[in-house]
C-alpha cells in the first residue's frame, strides 16, 4: 500500500511562509480515489500471497546466492558419494607397491604450447640411499594421457554389483595419482572419494539421531511442562556441561575391539547424535511453551485431541522449517567430531575409510614435513563444514519467511 | 542477590552428582577392567604378571563389590581430594596428574581471555561495518576459522614454525623447567610458549564469539532507540557504547558456559598433537588401557571445571542484568 499516495501535511507548517500560495512541490496524483484499489492484487502479489509456506522459503533461499551455491557443493558432494567406486580412478585398497608415497601428478593440458588432451607425466624413481628416501621426479618424456570412461580396477558397486567402469583411469602402465600416495601406495585421491562416504554420512546419520532424540524429549518437556520439564532440562544441563571431546573420546573408547567397523562406524553415529540433541531439545522446548498458549493449540485440546497428535500434527509443523535449519548447523560439529576421533584412532577403524582416517597418516610432524600432501583431505572437510554452514545460514534466514 | 547466589550453588551439586554418576558408568561400561587388559597383555608377550600385586589392589580398589560401593568410595575419596590410584602409573593419581591439570586450566583461562579480546573489538568492528569489503573478509575468516579442524591448524603452524622460524614448538615450556617447582622463570617460559596452543584452540571459538557479536549488536543498532539517539545528533560512539553495545554483552557472558566445553575439547586434542604437557593425552591413554580412576578423574575434573565456569558466568550475567537476579528468587 505504500505505492499509493503520499499524504501532505497540513499546509503551513512551522517552516512555510503563509503568504505563497505556490504549487505543493510534491507529486500528488490526480486519479480518482478508488478506496478499494488497497484491496486489488497484482497477479504477482497474488502469487505471493496465497503461496506456501515452504515456497516463501525457497523463494528466500534463492536469493541467498551464497547458501545456494553451498548448496550446489553440497549436492554434488552428496551425489559423489552415491557413485564414489565410479568416480575414483582407482579401488579403495589398490596398492601401487613402486609408488609408496609418490608425490602429486598436476594435469597438464598444454604440450610444446599446443592444447591437448589432459594428461600426467611418468616418475623416474630412484631411492637416495644417503637420506633412504624415495624421490620421484616427473619425466617431461613420459607423456601419459588420461583415459576416461575407462574400464579399471575391478570393484563391487554399493558392495553388491560388480563393475570396473570408471569416470577417468591412468593411461595403461600409466599412474594417476592426482593428490599424490600414501605410505602403502594406496591413491589419496581414491581414498578421499570413498572416504566421503563415512565422513558425510556421518554427518546426517547423527543428526537424525539428534533430531528424533531432541524432539521426542524437548516435545515432551515442553508440552507437559512442570516437573517433567524440570527434570530434563537439568539432564541436558549435564550433558551440556560436558566437554563434548572428552566424552565423545570416552564413549567410543568403549565400543569393543571386536566390533567390526561398518557396527562401530554406526556407535559412533549414535554417540555423536546422541551428545548433540540437546540444543535441539532446548529449541523445541521452548517453541513449543510459546506455541501451546496459542489457539490454535488449545482449539485442538477442546476437540479431544490427545498429546502425540497436537505436537505431531499441530505444533511441530509450525516450526520445522527452523528445525531443518538447526539441524543443518550441526552436521559440520559431527563431520568435525568424527574427523577429530578418527584422527586419534578411536573413530572410524581401518579398513573402512573417512576423512579422519586419512588424516591420522598425517599425525607425525615428520611426515607433515616430507609428504605434505597427506593433508590433502582436510580441504575436503573444510569445503564440507564451510558449505553446510553457509547452506544452513540461509536456510535459517529463509526459515522466516514472513519476518 | 545473595539468594540467587545460593539458590545456583544448590542447583549445582545435584549437577555434579549427575556427572560423576554418568562419568563411573562410562568408565565401567566396557568388559573387564584395568587389570583384565593388564594381564591379557602380559601373557600376550610371554612375560608372567605379578598376581600377588594384582590380587591385594583389586581387593583394595574394592574391583569384585557391587558397582554401588565402588562408585560411593570412588566419590568418598574425591570429596576427601582423593583421587584414586592409577595403575598404569603406579601412583596416586594426584601425583600423576600434578601439573597437568593446572595447565590445562592456565590454557583454558588464557584461551577464554584471548577469545574476548580479540571477538570483542572484531564483532564490533564487523557489525559497525556492516557488508562492507572488511566485514566480508573477516566474517570469511571466521568461518574458515569455524570449519579448520583444530588439530590440523596445530601440525600447520608446527610445520611452519619449524620450517621458517627454525623453532620446535612442542610442549608448553622450555624443557629444563619440566618436573621442577614453579618459580618465576618457569612462568615466563610457560608465557612465551603458550600462545601458539592459545592460537589454536581459540580460533573455533574466536569465530563463533564474532559472529554471534556480529548479530547482536546488528539486532540492537536496528532498533529506534539508536535511530531516536542518531537522529537527535548524539556522537555515533556515544550511540554505539552508551546502550547498543551494553545490550550485546549479554550473550557474550553468558557464553563462557558453551564456551568452556569447547576450549576443553580443543584443549584435549591439540594437547595430543603439539604434545602438550595437559591433560589431553594422559586421558587418551588411560581411557585406552581402562585405568579408570585416571580417567574418571580427569573427566570428573573437566566438568568440574565446566561447571564452576558456567556458575562464574552466570554470576556476571546477574550482576549485569538485574532481570536475571530479581527473577530467580521468584521462580520455583
Amino acid at each position: 500500500m505504500s505505492d499509493l499516495t503520499f499524504i501532505p501535511g497540513p499546509p503551513g507548517g512551522p517552516g512555510d511562509d503563509p503568504g505563497a500560495m505556490a504549487p505543493l512541490p510534491h507529486y500528488v496524483s490526480t486519479a480518482p480515489y478508488d478506496p478499494y484499489a488497497v484491496e486489488r492484487m497484482t497477479p504477482a502479489q497474488e502469487r505471493f500471497y496465497v503461496a506456501s509456506q515452504w515456497r516463501m522459503v525457497w523463494w528466500k533461499l534463492k536469493r541467498h546466492r551464497v547458501a545456494v551455491a553451498a548448496g550446489v557443493i553440497l549436492l554434488a558432494m552428496y551425489l559423489g558419494v552415491t557413485i564414489c567406486e565410479f568416480l575414483a580412478p582407482y579401488g579403495v585398497d589398490s596398492r601401487n607397491t613402486d609408488f609408496i608415497y609418490a608425490p602429486p601428478q598436476p594435469v597438464h593440458i598444454f604440450y610444446q604450447g599446443r592444447l591437448v588432451a589432459p594428461y600426467v607425466l611418468g616418475f623416474d624413481y630412484w631411492l637416495d640411499m644417503k637420506r633412504l628416501q624415495r624421490i620421484f621426479t616427473p619425466n617431461p618424456h613420459k607423456r601419459q594421457p588420461i583415459r576416461f570412461f575407462c574400464h579399471g580396477d575391478a570393484y563391487k558397486f554399493w558392495g553388491f554389483f560388480p563393475g570396473n567402469l570408471h569416470l577417468v583411469c591412468p593411461a595403461p602402465g600409466g599412474q594417476l595419482f592426482l593428490l599424490g600416495t600414501d605410505r602403502l601406495g594406496r591413491d589419496l585421491m581414491s581414498r578421499m572419494i570413498y572416504g566421503a562416504r563415512v565422513s558425510l554420512t556421518v554427518g546426517l546419520v547423527g543428526v537424525a539421531v539428534s533430531l528424533t532424540l531432541g524432539i521426542a524429549i524437548g516435545g515432551i518437556a515442553g508440552y507437559y511442562g512442570g516437573w517433567t520439564d524440570i527434570l530434563t532440562q537439568r539432564a541436558m544441563e549435564v550433558i551440556q556441561s560436558f566437554p563434548h571431546l572428552p566424552l565423545w573420546m570416552a564413549l567410543s573408547a568403549i565400543l569393543p575391539v571386536s566390533w567390526s567397523p561398518l557396527v562401530v562406524y554406526f556407535g559412533i553415529t549414535l554417540i555423536l547424535g546422541m551428545i548433540d540433541w540437546t540444543h535441539l531439545a532446548r529449541a523445541v522446548r521452548s517453541k513449543l511453551l510459546a506455541l501451546r498458549e496459542e489457539d490454535f493449540c488449545t482449539a485442538a485440546v477442546l476437540m479431544g485431541a490427545r498429546p502425540a497428535r497436537i505436537i505431531g500434527r499441530h505444533l511441530l509443523p509450525s516450526f520445522t522449517s527452523h528445525l531443518i535449519a538447526s539441524a543443518t548447523l550441526m552436521i559440520p560439529g559431527m563431520i568435525l567430531g568424527e574427523t577429530a576421533l578418527s584422527f586419534l584412532g578411536l573413530g572410524v577403524r581401518p579398513p573402512m575409510t573417512s576423512w579422519g582416517v586419512l588424516l591420522s597418516d598425517a599425525q607425525n610432524i615428520n611426515v607433515v614435513a616430507l609428504y605434505p600432501w597427506l593433508l590433502a583431505p582436510v580441504t575436503a572437510v573444510i569445503l564440507a563444514v564451510l558449505a553446510f554452514n553457509f547452506f544452513g545460514d540461509g536456510l535459517r534466514d529463509a526459515a522466516d519467511p514472513y519476518h | 542477590m545473595l539468594n540467587y547466589i545460593i539458590h545456583r550453588i544448590l542447583i549445582m551439586i545435584p549437577t555434579l552428582v549427575a556427572i560423576s554418576i554418568v562419568i563411573f558408568t562410562i568408565i565401567n561400561l566396557p568388559p573387564g577392567n584395568y587389570f583384565t587388559t593388564y594381564i591379557a597383555e602380559l601373557q600376550g608377550s610371554g612375560e608372567k604378571a605379578d598376581l600377588a600385586k594384582i590380587e591385594f589392589l583389586e581387593n583394595e580398589y574394592g574391583f569384585d563389590r557391587p558397582l554401588w560401593q565402588q562408585y560411593l568410595y570412588w566419590v568418598g575419596g574425591l570429596l576427601h581430594g582423593d583421587m584414586g590410584y592409577s595403575f598404569s602409573y603406579d601412583m596416586p593419581v594426584d601425583k600423576v596428574v600434578g601439573d597437568r591439570m593446572l595447565l590445562t586450566a592456565v590454557v583454558s583461562v588464557t584461551t577464554i581471555i584471548f577469545t574476548y579480546l580479540v571477538a570483542f573489538p572484531i564483532g564490533i568492528y564487523s557489525a559497525t561495518h556492516q557488508y562492507s569489503i572488511s566485514d566480508y573478509i573477516l566474517t570469511f575468516l571466521g568461518f574458515l576459522g569455524l570449519a579448520t579442524p583444530s588439530f590440523l591448524l596445530a601440525l600447520v603452524l608446527l610445520y611452519f614454525a619449524n620450517v621458517y622460524l627454525g623453532i620446535s614448538i612442542g610442549g608448553l615450556m622450555d624443557p629444563k623447567y619440566l618436573g621442577r617447582s614453579w618459580s618465576w622463570d618457569k612462568v615466563l617460559s610457560l608465557m612465551a610458549h603458550i600462545w601458539i596452543p592459545v592460537l589454536v584452540i581459540g580460533s573455533a571459538g574466536t569465530a563463533a564469539m564474532i559472529r554471534r557479536l556480529r548479530a547482536n549488536l546488528l539486532d540492537e543498532l536496528q532498533k529506534q532507540y539508536v535511530v531516536t539517539a542518531r537522529a537527535k545528533g548524539l556522537h555515533p560512539v556515544r550511540a554505539l557504547f552508551k546502550y547498543p553495545l551494553r545490550m550485546a554483552l549479554n550473550p557474550f557472558i553468558s557464553d563462557i558456559g558453551s564456551l568452556l566445553p569447547q576450549v576443553i575439547s580443543g584443549t584435549a586434542i591439540v594437547s595430543v598433537v603439539m604434545s602438550l604437557p595437559t591433560t589431553g593425552p594422559m586421558l587418551l591413554s588411560s581411557l585406552q588401557s581402562q585405568d579408570m580412576y585416571l580417567a574418571g578423574s580427569f573427566l570428573m575434573f573437566m566438568a568440574f571445571l565446566t561447571v564452576i565456569g558456567v556458575f562464574v558466568s552466570d554470576l556476571a550475567l546477574a550482576l549485569l542484568d538485574p532481570r536475571i537476579r530479581l527473577q530467580a528468587g521468584r521462580r520455583q
